[in-house]
């Protein structure tokens, strides 16, 4: 079953294209990445599939239902979770509280006026923690956390909204070689568990070519290609204009 | 046909005050990111300035040079403020901007009635053009169109100002990108110095051209930064060709309404201001995004519900004020009554200022509203106590819902603005509307029922009713709601990526909160037994942010801390001095400069530092 389906989407900021008609599919159980240089476009089109920006033109369907022109909350509704390139939690909640906010909205329980919220899902929310590693961290302030702590936080913030289709913003930067292939593997399990399809930009390309099981290449608002890792990998379009000369030979 | 020419001229000569004190204030604002509350006082001072030189130097500098003197003696000023106050506040919180430049609006006003006195001061008219002539058919004053042709001459100077001097250049750069500006080696402090400068002299020009046309009062502060503040969310904040645009409507809709439908100019107004955040809620010529800048600031703390001692806090205080009695003697019976009434008055400003980052400057109306609507209910229908105290917040909460709901859609100072205007239409909506609300004279003997005429009596049940609406507040602060309005607050972008409509909680906790100030504003009517315009009026709403302020924001407790030195401090100075407003005023910009996490902030810092030693 495909999740999401974007066709011909384009957008353009004041005549500067930042997307310029981009199509693809991610299916649920696929891992996709989607590379590029920076200001290829990757963060405008996770903008515009969920809804904080409105495609010029073209459609975005998920689970077959059109969302151009929805706004994100009622995107976030159909079962679409996702992180920000900015990692974006509440400043003034703990870690659980944090996770506890997403839960609650998503069961639309947040507008309950009595029971302390702190109260609501805790299992839940621990369960959550516990998948991403941040289960000795739920009493922290999260306006205080290290970055990488942020980005696990927001993982389970974006899962606790039980997505069929998950958006990940480059879900690894500002963590340690190792704890990337850590979250990823854990992104891979629940993806797995839950039958999700994944989409997310990266530029470690480690983990882009260890972890996805397709990947896009975008350039100047516009996809360059498109197929397996090792499909990609030699592409000769994208050793010219994504990796780099002096990368030629490298992945 | 010839009468709508007539009406549409007096309306472009209204439109030129407007229009100059609108564009200092957007100016201003552009380059500081500052909305200077007191703009409106150098309106007033620039009249005030003006009609005493035109009076005792108008042999020697004549009249125009009484205009220009007072605009540059305003002008001076203004960079004078830049330099002690607005320099050291840039980098604050807007709200306290905005309170500190309000304590401002206190000291000017007070010290000007010390050399003024109370009484309005009409100017000489100009000289030359003190006639009127006819067009056709209708007597039109001369002045009209010297006014037209001096906001026409000031509209195209600042155009070439703006596009043809380096100093105009440098100031548009600040307005759109401060970064840049520090990178172009140019020394700062002078250019906002400057820019004060001349956002002064603007609004000195604008109150001292109003001379023939209009008596110098101490109400003009008040009057014309409402209607500036309208006139630049409807224009677009930043915006100067914008605030022309909205001066000409705001004006001309004033000259047309006061013919057509005088007692609804402010509806009119109101509507005006409504579409235009409905259709354009960035202005007319405003450009969107301009005013979500964040980022820099400090994490707010966590919010912890209270744990081991802090636990008994409630019960203890409850306790405390429930034996009060015994100890303070009747009078403190009548005092702790109020209290107890702006304690939930400031908690509710608190519960969305703190829990949702909501900026209302017009909370008072809801206070208002409560009062009156318990008031309205005693002398109109003839309802009784208990009755009239259960309509209080019906009313507070349906003015809540409404203005509220064009009050959320803009964040942060734009918020602030239009709460404001909201509040003070409401409050010359009470002063005007005589057959139902008696006007000046407010609404007489709005006493308890016989069970509850005895002072003792009434406290408690003030004390039973707002204290559990207190704790009804409490608990929607940490109830899934408030964190989701805290959600909204903290990260807005996030909250509507999890499905929250953050517009609609929003809105929802404004008109609780406007609902809880109701029940307020009803203890309010009956324990004073009367009520006057005054209780809507914005200085209700300063009262309440400042309560708040004092007893700090970031902590539940401190509107009752906040409440209790206030009201105690506020009796003392009434009764001791007559310069209470100076000394508030002052009290205000200190707190802002130096205490800005406030009382409850103080104790919380000892108990740190006691935790530490």
């Amino acid at each position: 079953m495909t999740s999401l389906v974007v066709r011909d989407v384009a957008l353009a900021f004041g005549g500067v294209r930042a997307v310029a008609g981009v199509s693809f599919t991610v299916a649920a159980g696929e891992r996709v990445a989607l590379i590029g240089p920076n200001g290829a476009g990757k963060s405008t089109l996770f903008n515009l599939v969920t809804g904080q920006l409105r495609p010029d033109a073209g459609m975005v369907l998920i689970d077959g239902r059109l969302t151009v022109g929805l706004p994100p909350r009622a995107i976030a509704r159909m079962g679409v979770g996702r992180t920000f390139q900015v990692a974006a939690t509440f400043a003034s909640m703990t870690v659980r509280e944090n996770v506890q906010m997403a839960l609650l909205a998503h069961a639309r329980r947040h507008l309950r006026l009595w029971r302390p919220a702190r109260t609501h899902f805790v299992a839940e929310a621990e369960a959550l923690l516990a998948l991403v590693g941040m289960q000795d961290a739920a009493e922290r302030g999260a306006g205080i956390l290290a970055y990488g702590d942020l980005r696990r936080l927001e993982l389970a913030m974006a899962l606790a909204g039980s997505p069929r289709l998950l958006l990940l913003d480059e879900p690894t930067a500002g963590m340690a070689p190792a704890e990337r292939a850590g979250l990823m593997a854990a992104v891979a399990c629940v993806a797995a568990e839950r039958d999700l399809a994944v989409l997310f930009t990266e530029h470690d390309m480690d983990v882009v070519f260890g972890h996805a099981t397709r990947i896009l290449v975008l350039d100047h608002g516009l996809l360059i290609a498109s197929g397996a890792p090792d499909a990609v990998r030699r592409d000769p379009k994208v050793r010219a204009v994504y990796l780099g000369a002096e990368s030629a030979g490298a992945p | 046909m010839s009468f709508i020419a007539v009406q549409a001229l007096t309306g472009l000569a209204g439109a030129a005050s407007l229009f100059l004190v609108a564009a200092g204030l957007t100016i201003v604002f552009g380059v500081t990111r500052i909305v200077n509350f007191a703009h409106g006082s150098l309106y007033m001072l620039g009249a005030y300035v003006a009609v005493t030189l035109a009076r005792d130097w108008g042999g020697a500098i004549g009249f125009w040079g009484a205009v220009a003197a007072a605009a540059l003696a305003v002008g001076a000023l203004g960079a004078l403020v830049e330099i002690v106050l607005l320099r050291r506040i840039y980098k604050s919180p807007e709200l306290f901007q905005l309170l500190a430049t309000f304590g401002l609006v206190l000291v000017i006003q007070d010290i000007t009635r010390a050399v003024w006195g109370a009484e309005n001061l009409l100017g000489p008219r100009a000289p030359g053009l003190d006639g009127a002539f006819a067009l056709l058919g209708h007597q039109v004053p001369e002045y009209d169109l010297a006014m037209i042709a001096i906001g026409s001459a000031v509209l195209g100077g600042l155009w070439l100002l703006f596009h043809r001097t380096r100093f105009g250049v440098l100031v548009r750069a600040a307005t759109e990108d401060r970064e840049m500006v520090a990178l172009l080696g140019v020394d700062q402090r002078l250019l906002f110095t400057a820019v004060l400068f001349l956002g002064a002299a603007l609004a000195g020009l604008g109150g001292a051209l109003q001379m023939p046309r209009q008596a110098a009062s101490l109400d003009l502060d008040l009057l014309i930064i409402v209607e500036a503040f309208v006139v630049v969310v409807v224009g677009g904040m930043g915006s100067i060709a914008g605030a022309a645009l909205a001066a000409i409507l705001v004006a001309e809709i004033h000259a047309f309404g006061i013919v057509l439908v005088p007692k609804s100019t402010l509806v009119l107004i109101f509507l005006v201001m409504a579409a235009t955040l409905v259709l354009r809620p960035a202005g007319l010529l405003g450009r969107a995004g301009a005013e979500s800048e964040e980022g820099g600031r400090a994490p707010p703390p966590i919010l912890r519900a209270a744990h081991g001692k802090a636990r008994l806090a409630w019960p203890l205080l409850a306790l405390a004020m429930a034996v009060a009695p015994v100890v303070i003697g009747e009078w403190g019976v009548v005092l702790a009554t109020e209290i107890v009434v702006y304690a939930l008055l400031a908690a509710s400003l608190h519960f969305i200022l703190w829990g949702g980052g909501l900026v209302s400057f017009g909370h008072a109306a809801y206070f208002g509203l409560g009062a009156y609507g318990a008031a309205l209910a005693v002398k109109h229908l003839g309802a009784g106590m208990t009755p009239a105290l259960a309509l209080a917040p019906l009313a507070a909460t349906l003015g809540a819902a409404v203005y509220g709901w064009f009050a959320v859609r803009r964040a942060g100072i734009y918020m602030a603005m239009l709460t404001l205007a909201f509040a003070q239409m409401t409050w010359s909506a009470a002063f005007q509307w005589v057959r139902m609300t008696g006007g000046d004279n407010g609404i007489l003997g709005v006493w308890p029922d016989a069970w509850a005429a005895d002072p003792l009596v009434f406290y408690y049940l003030a004390l039973v009713v707002c204290g559990a609406t207190i704790w009804g507040l409490q608990r929607v602060v940490h109830a899934p709601f408030g964190h989701a309005l805290r959600a909204g607050r903290d990260l807005a972008l996030r909250a509507e990526a999890l499905g929250i409509d953050v517009l609609r909680v929003r809105w929802l906790a404004f008109t609780l909160a406007g609902a809880a100030a109701g029940v307020a504003g009803g203890f309010f009517a009956f324990a004073k037994g009367s009520v006057f315009p005054n209780i809507l009026h914005v200085g209700t709403s300063l009262d309440a942010l400042v309560m708040v302020l004092m007893g700090g924001v970031e902590h539940l407790a401190g509107p009752l801390a906040g409440a209790l030195s206030y009201t105690g401090l506020a009796a003392e100075l009434a009764r001791r001095t007559a310069h209470w407003q100076l000394i508030l005023g002052g009290l205000v910009i200190v707190l802002v400069l130096v205490l800005p996490r406030g009382l409850a902030g103080l104790a919380a810092r000892a108990e740190r530092m006691e935790g530490e030693a």
